[in-house]
């Protein structure tokens, strides 16, 4: 490992530093970008990760990730790549410096996406052919709990207070809220259809989850009486583009809880909901069929992964502008970035 | 009723409701209200027909009944969280006993019906149901049922020919394949298809420079050198015709349609019945999720989806889906909901799935196969409607001579 390590090493601060060169004579340097970080995005119909350079923006390689890779994930020590091999039935593991393939996880059948908890000792995996939730222990390898939820689940999302793992259920749409202690569902909330994905504000009072077919982007209140509970439905409308065309999918939330991206897949635009008053300021046009997104770590940019243009569009986030895109592998799908 | 009418009866008995119950029992869900359950008949109606042309085209003997039992298992997995649950019982009869088949599902208490059959016949059975019950038509594509035959207690999931015209019309005007050379067969459903793609024609502005008739006089299609008289006939029947941009061809039966491409005499493409054909599903479509919606599919039923499946398991899921949302089993309730803009479905086909208030057929997108990979989805860029561009294929409300959905 520390060998294969060494020798990569130099070969890769070489490739950067020619990349910094025609950066900065292309005249794209961006002052302040200190600390570059490794972006990692699975390509669904290639069967490959592109690993991409947060200094050049450029594409600095890629490798086999095996078969339909979707779900993409980094450890919090920034050491290990977890990506969903969906039609492998297996979530496997790269060591997110080298690439090497490390090791297989068990994931259940065909899973699609997973959130890590916060210290990354377990990854809660969402396997959509069985409706279950399974939840793998990444020290041990092991499984140790499948969770039946609704039809379909989907988006997966763990409360920053750790009391509740979400997932969505695309057919049965609903977000269902899991108790960390016991593995049971404690609340079912029903959303519009075909929900995609949920994610928590950083002080965890409230969950977005989006609904692609609905259209819609619910805002669930988290300090409700009875438990989590609607409070509103944020619509989307953009002049020129078909109402059926402003799908919801991935989001991201800035950590100051201003504001929230939302991804609206085939309309290829991101929209940007101030999450205080839940209104659309504004729509970044990205490239087609946006999926995911991700943040750097110093949340100046936001990655997007464009599934129909096969490429990866970059948000300058305080700005709200698309800056550049970068071109990856076949359909890419998600989205990870290597922490600082 | 007859023992002998019943041909197959079964009752999805699935383990998952046993399963989910027990720990749902312990979950603080939704605060179902009282416990409900909602029963669901599937009534296929069987024809004497001969082999088809091609033995791709063969009907599995749980056709549609394997959609409904996936309908049935996810409606059963969203109930559970409810305190919801479903039980679905098929059936499959002989035109001639479908209206007893109906009356003595109707007797069990069953206030939901799939029915699968002719377009006279599924008439019949939602007569025989009586106004207490909702059908659900997963197959009929008669215009006439959504217009001057339509009635109050009958929904359709499954496309109009209009609608299936309409998507291929739009295609080929897409594509300026403006002039068309039609032809029919000789059977009277053939003759309503043809009808319709001459109503899609002057819809959308393509002109029908040339028609014929395929006179079903009985064949030896499957004979061991039959592409022999195929590849020498089929050049003659379509010699000198009009000049035209694509054959259209409207063969509901199967008698000809499968010989067209390749065969005919001028170098042209082939769409309707064979070529680009239109459909409400087929097993390769797998954008907007459909590829794990067919692994779910084919894991339970050891095949291939067809487009009766996908319309059954639809017709399940829009049951389900308003039962879900409105709390309720009461047909009464559900008919209104189905028809109120709140009712919305997600079907696998990139946008969601409304009913059409003024005739109960479901707004849905068309797919376009060459029987290998979707080609196309109708409806196509360009085509506006004031209200939907799903409303762009079928009969439109101005037209629709349809009243049972006056209220």
């Amino acid at each position: 490992m520390n060998r294969s390590a060494l020798k990569i090493f130099p070969q890769r601060l070489a490739v950067r530093a020619v990349l910094l060169a025609g950066m900065t004579a292309a005249g794209l340097s961006m002052p302040g970008a200190a600390m570059a970080n490794k972006i990692f995005v699975s390509n669904e119909k290639g069967n490959t990760v592109t690993v991409i350079d947060s200094d050049s923006w450029e594409a600095i390689g890629d490798f086999p990730a095996g078969n339909r890779p979707r779900g993409i994930g980094i450890s919090p020590d920034g050491k290990h790549l977890y990506v969903c091999a969906s039609d492998d039935d297996t979530i496997k593991v790269f060591d997110a410096k080298t690439h090497d393939f490390l090791w297989q996880l068990p994931s259940g059948p065909d899973p699609e996406f997973f959130v890590l908890s916060p210290d990354g000792s377990e990854l809660f995996v969402s396997n959509e052919d069985d409706n279950l939730v399974t939840v793998v222990d990444t020290a041990q390898k092991t499984v140790v709990s499948e969770i039946p939820v609704g039809v379909e689940p989907e988006g997966m999302a763990v409360s920053p207070d750790l009391k509740f793992v979400v997932n969505t259920s695309e057919t049965t749409n609903m977000a269902h809220f899991i108790s960390m202690d016991d593995y049971k569902i404690k609340y079912n909330v029903l959303v519009d259809q075909r929900p995609r994905y949920a994610r928590f504000t950083n002080d965890g009072t409230k969950l977005f989850v989006s609904s692609e077919i609905g259209g819609t982007v619910s805002v669930i209140n988290m300090l409700g009486e009875n438990g989590p509970e609607l409070e509103a439905k944020i619509g989307f409308a953009v002049p020129g583009v078909q109402p059926e065309w402003l799908q919801p999918v991935g989001m991201r939330i800035t950590s100051d809880n201003k504001w929230l991206f939302v991804a609206l897949g085939p309309a290829n635009r991101v929209a940007v909901v101030d999450v205080k008053s839940h209104e659309v300021v504004r729509y970044i046009l990205v490239g087609q069929r946006v999926w995911h997104l991700e943040f750097t770590p110093d949340e100046k940019y936001l990655i997007t992964t464009n599934g129909n243009s096969n490429d990866v569009t970059v948000i300058d986030v305080a700005d709200q502008e698309a800056i550049k895109s970068i071109q990856v592998g076949q359909q890419p799908w998600g989205v990870a970035v290597a922490p600082n | 009723m007859t023992v002998r009418a019943l041909v197959r009866i079964s009752v999805f008995c699935t383990l998952l409701a046993g399963y989910l119950t027990g720990w749902m029992a312990l979950a603080g869900a939704l605060t179902p209200a009282a416990a409900m359950d909602i029963k669901v008949g599937i009534l296929r109606i069987d024809y004497p027909v001969l082999v088809p042309i091609s033995r791709y085209d063969r009907k599995p003997d749980d056709l549609g009944f394997a959609g409904g039992k996936l309908g049935d298992e996810d409606n059963q997995t969203t109930g559970s969280f409810l305190g919801q649950t479903y039980s679905t019982v098929t059936v499959a009869t002989p035109p001639e006993n479908a209206e007893a088949a109906t009356r003595k599902l109707a007797e069990e208490g069953i206030k939901y019906l799939v029915v699968l059959g002719h377009g006279e016949d599924v008439l019949r059975v939602a007569d025989a149901a009586g106004p207490d019950v909702l059908v659900f038509n997963a197959s009929a594509p008669d215009n006439i049922l959504r217009d001057t035959e339509c009635r109050a207690n009958l929904f359709h999931v499954a496309p109009s020919r209009a609608m299936l015209a309409d998507a291929v019309a739009q295609f080929l005007v897409w594509k300026k394949w403006n002039r068309w050379f039609l032809i029919e067969g000789s059977h009277p459903a053939d003759k309503k298809l043809g009808e319709a793609y001459r109503r899609s024609a002057a819809k959308f502005g393509a002109k029908i420079v040339d028609d014929r008739v395929f006179e079903d006089t009985g064949g030896s299609r499957r004979a061991d050198s039959g592409y022999v008289l195929v590849q020498r006939q089929i050049p003659v029947f379509t010699q000198g015709a009009a000049d035209h941009d694509v054959i259209v061809a409207a063969d509901e039966s199967d008698v000809f349609a499968l010989y067209l491409p390749f065969h005919a005499w001028d170098p042209r493409p082939v769409a309707g019945s064979a070529g680009l054909r239109p459909v409400s599903f087929h097993a390769a479509h797998e954008a907007w999720g459909a590829t794990q919606f067919q692994r779910r599919f084919e894991k339970l039923a050891g095949r291939y989806m067809q487009s009766e499946d996908y319309n059954t398991w639809l017709a399940l899921r829009v049951i389900g889906e308003a039962v879900t949302r409105t709390g309720s089993a009461d047909p009464k309730v559900l008919r209104a909901y189905l028809l109120s803009d709140a009712f919305e479905l997600a079907a696998f086909k990139g946008q969601k799935v409304t009913f059409r208030s003024w005739n109960g057929q479901l707004r849905q997108p068309i797919l376009l196969t060459d029987s290998k990979i979707t080609v196309s989805v109708s409806p196509q860029e360009g085509f506006l409607h004031q209200r939907s561009p799903l409303d762009t294929l079928g009969i439109d409300k101005p037209e629709s001579a349809c009243k049972a959905f006056d209220s």
